[in-house]
């Protein structure tokens, strides 16, 4: 195309291209909305007027002339004024529902089957009637008017050409002005800074119009994504998820679950492991040697001493053991002061040196807490252990609705997303929370790992702070 | 007397090899896995196997099911069986072929030294050793059936003792009562639950265990 010709370069002409062609197309959306809007409008005082005069001209201006045409023209207007505020809302829903790709789904209120007594009379609900037709026609008037959906369509047919005028008018009157200003320039005497050269002030108008046409142009799609925000807000709802989007999201709610289910099932067999094992274990073999000891009291004393020493260090073993597990099952630091202190906690007991920078105007929910402090526990120790790093930092952040905690060390970097390595024990442990972990190292450092989370916060209570450990 | 100790635990292992040396026991073998104490077992042929429930690989019941294999090949094994948890189940697993020489006691039960002794020599002799607890559970279970409802509070008393393997004097002991008074209430209870008298106290302890068992499985009506 010769138009795209003097934009230079392929790929910048592809996105220049695109651009181009979406604010083109949203001009002619622009265009086709606002004759829509001013045709709901014109529509029924049209056929109003035409009904009025088709009368008037049936009956030859005659005495019967008025008695026909003010029914008429009322019919007339009103059936039309119906017709056009269903259309309108109706089209203005699949417009703004091909935009955004989802069907928006509507729901009007149900209209009663009519029922018919004994001597043969129609009740609408209100009101009895002999013919069928007119009690329909009655029931269906009724229902019209007391709709909810249909009252926000009729509220739409005011608004829309408000809407059109308030949001389109701007970039369309930009893109005209501007096209009209260049196209007059040649026929019109206009003076730049006083020049009185043709050429130059040709070349200025052409200049000043094409800058206003490209920028009225360019605002188009904005305009009219936000007309259909305007749509949502008055007709209310608004496009749904599509069923394949639901499929697809029951699906991953169906394996997060899953893995949830596992996960916690496998934490309550290590801590019932941990217990057998550790714990119970050293309090049975402590009960061993006391009665081991007992029976060496008698025959030898400096043999029962040692294994006394024995048993209180089994003792203080086990204590340790406890403690370790409940550290395991929920780090008390958690419990008592939150997310941003227990990482910082962690940082300070890290093997690398870390650095902990943490911005969270309030608490998560302690489960999601939880989650992403064993998640930033483990980052930590495979910094130590993997990336042999000598630095660490950990950035925690939410803003607008999402938690993101960043955690970068300095190690030689290269780590990747194993089938069943600790990663993708995070991703499950995260995916829970409908969280996302990414994953950037390049072989020779650093590695930078990115938690997001949506997640809502309670008990608003500022923590910014940043400590060098 | 010579031992096979299987114990996965290091500290449990050492504790118990120590506490049975000091009473007077050979250790033969001290093993950690399920299969090397089913090789133990076969090889060795101890005079009694004091075993751990829960042995690797497969951390399971590996060690019961090790002790149940070994008596299948060598009937009347005797096989004194630990564990941290007691579980009606497994108590009646080992007493399911009636031919005693089998104990079932929950670790706890080493602390008292004297008793734990007493109870692996019970089995060695081909005696019994079931835990308190899981005779304290049976007797629970089959309070409702009939007959031992017609049992006196003491003869009830008797009854749990004798479930557990303890002989007439360890009973008369435990009771401070004559070995005489003992008699008269087993013969009673005996009487009562319709089970043929017998003089050998193995077979005698069997016969409750086994009664026991059936009650427990029939609830009372209603």
């Amino acid at each position: 195309m010769a138009t795209t010709a003097w934009f230079g370069g392929g790929a910048a002409r592809s996105a220049v291209g695109e651009r181009v062609r979406v604010a083109v197309r949203a001009g002619g959306q622009a265009v086709v909305m606002t004759a829509a809007a001013g045709a709901g409008v014109v529509g029924p005082l049209l056929a109003t007027v035409c009904a009025a005069f088709v009368a008037v001209q049936l009956f030859d201006q005659g005495p019967l002339a008025l008695y026909v045409a003010v029914p008429g023209a009322v019919l007339a207007g009103v059936s039309s004024l119906y017709w056009f505020v269903r259309r309108g809302a109706v089209w203005t829903r699949r417009r703004v529902a091909r935009e955004a790709g989802e069907p928006w789904g509507v729901v009007y209120s149900p209209r009663e089957a009519l029922e018919q007594d004994a001597r043969g009379f129609w009740w609408t609900g209100v009101s009895y009637h002999r013919r069928a037709e007119v009690a329909r026609l009655v029931q269906f008037v009724r229902w019209a008017v007391r709709d909810r959906q249909v009252q926000r369509e009729g509220l739409w047919w005011v608004a829309n050409p408000v809407g059109v005028l308030a949001l389109l008018g701007v970039p369309m009157g930009l893109v005209w002005g501007g096209l009209v200003f260049m196209g007059t320039a040649a026929v019109d005497s206009r003076h730049f800074f006083g020049v009185e050269n043709h050429r130059v002030n040709l070349l200025f108008s052409v200049v000043l119009g094409g800058a206003l046409a490209v920028a009225g142009l360019l605002a188009m799609p904005w305009a009219v994504r936000a007309h259909g925000a305007f749509a949502c807000r008055v007709l209310g709802g608004g496009p749904q998820p599509s069923r394949a989007q639901l499929t697809e999201r029951v699906a991953h709610l169906t394996e997060t679950r899953a893995d949830a289910v596992d996960a916690q099932a496998a934490e309550l067999r290590r801590i019932e492991r941990d217990l057998h094992d550790g714990a119970q274990a050293r309090l049975v073999s402590i009960g061993l040697t006391l009665g081991t000891i007992e029976h060496l009291m008698r025959t030898d004393q400096e043999a029962a001493r040692e294994l006394l020493a024995e048993a209180r260090e089994a003792s203080a073993k086990a204590l340790q053991e406890l403690r370790d597990l409940v550290r395991g099952i929920h780090p008390p630091v958690l419990a008592e002061r939150g997310l941003p202190d227990a990482v910082r906690e962690l940082a300070l007991t890290a093997v690398v040196p870390t650095e902990v920078t943490v911005s969270l105007p309030g608490r998560p929910e302690a489960a999601l807490e939880t989650a992403v402090y064993f998640s930033v526990s483990e980052l930590l120790a495979n910094a130590a252990k993997h990336a042999r790093a000598r630095h660490a930092w950990v950035d925690v952040l939410y803003r607008a609705g999402r938690l993101r905690v960043v955690v970068t060390d300095d190690g030689h970097g290269g780590a990747r997303m194993e089938v069943d390595g600790g990663l993708r024990g995070i991703e499950k442990r995260l995916g829970t929370f409908d969280g996302t972990i990414s994953l950037d190292s390049p072989v020779g450092g650093p590695t930078t790992i990115t938690m997001e989370l949506p997640c809502a916060l309670s008990s608003p209570r500022t923590s910014t702070s940043s400590a060098r450990v | 007397m010579r031992v096979v100790l299987a114990e996965d635990l290091y500290l449990l292992r050492q504790g118990l090899t120590r506490l049975l040396e000091i009473h007077g026991f050979t250790i033969a073998a001290a093993v950690e896995t399920g299969p090397d104490l089913l090789a133990a077992l076969l090889s060795e042929r101890p005079d009694v196997a004091v075993v751990d429930v829960r042995l690797p690989p497969t951390l399971t019941d590996e060690g019961l099911q090790a002790a149940l294999a070994a008596r299948r090949e060598i009937p009347g094994l005797p096989v004194l069986v630990l564990s941290q948890h007691v579980q009606q189940l497994y108590a009646r697993e080992l007493l399911a072929d009636g031919t005693g020489g089998v104990g079932y006691l929950l670790k706890d039960r080493v602390f008292n030294a004297d008793q734990f002794v007493d109870a692996v020599r019970r089995v060695a002799a081909g005696g019994t050793a079931m835990d308190p607890d899981v005779i304290g559970r049976l007797l629970q279970h089959s309070a409702g059936s009939e007959p031992l409802q017609r049992l006196s509070p003491r003869e009830r008393e008797v009854l749990g003792l004798m479930a557990e393997g303890c002989s007439n004097s360890a009973i008369a002991a435990r009771l401070t009562v004559s070995d005489g008074a003992v008699a008269k209430h087993i013969a009673n209870i005996f009487g009562k639950l319709e089970l043929a008298p017998t003089e050998d106290a193995n077979r005698r302890v069997l016969a409750v265990l086994a009664y026991l068992n059936g009650a427990a499985e029939r609830p009372a009506e209603g």
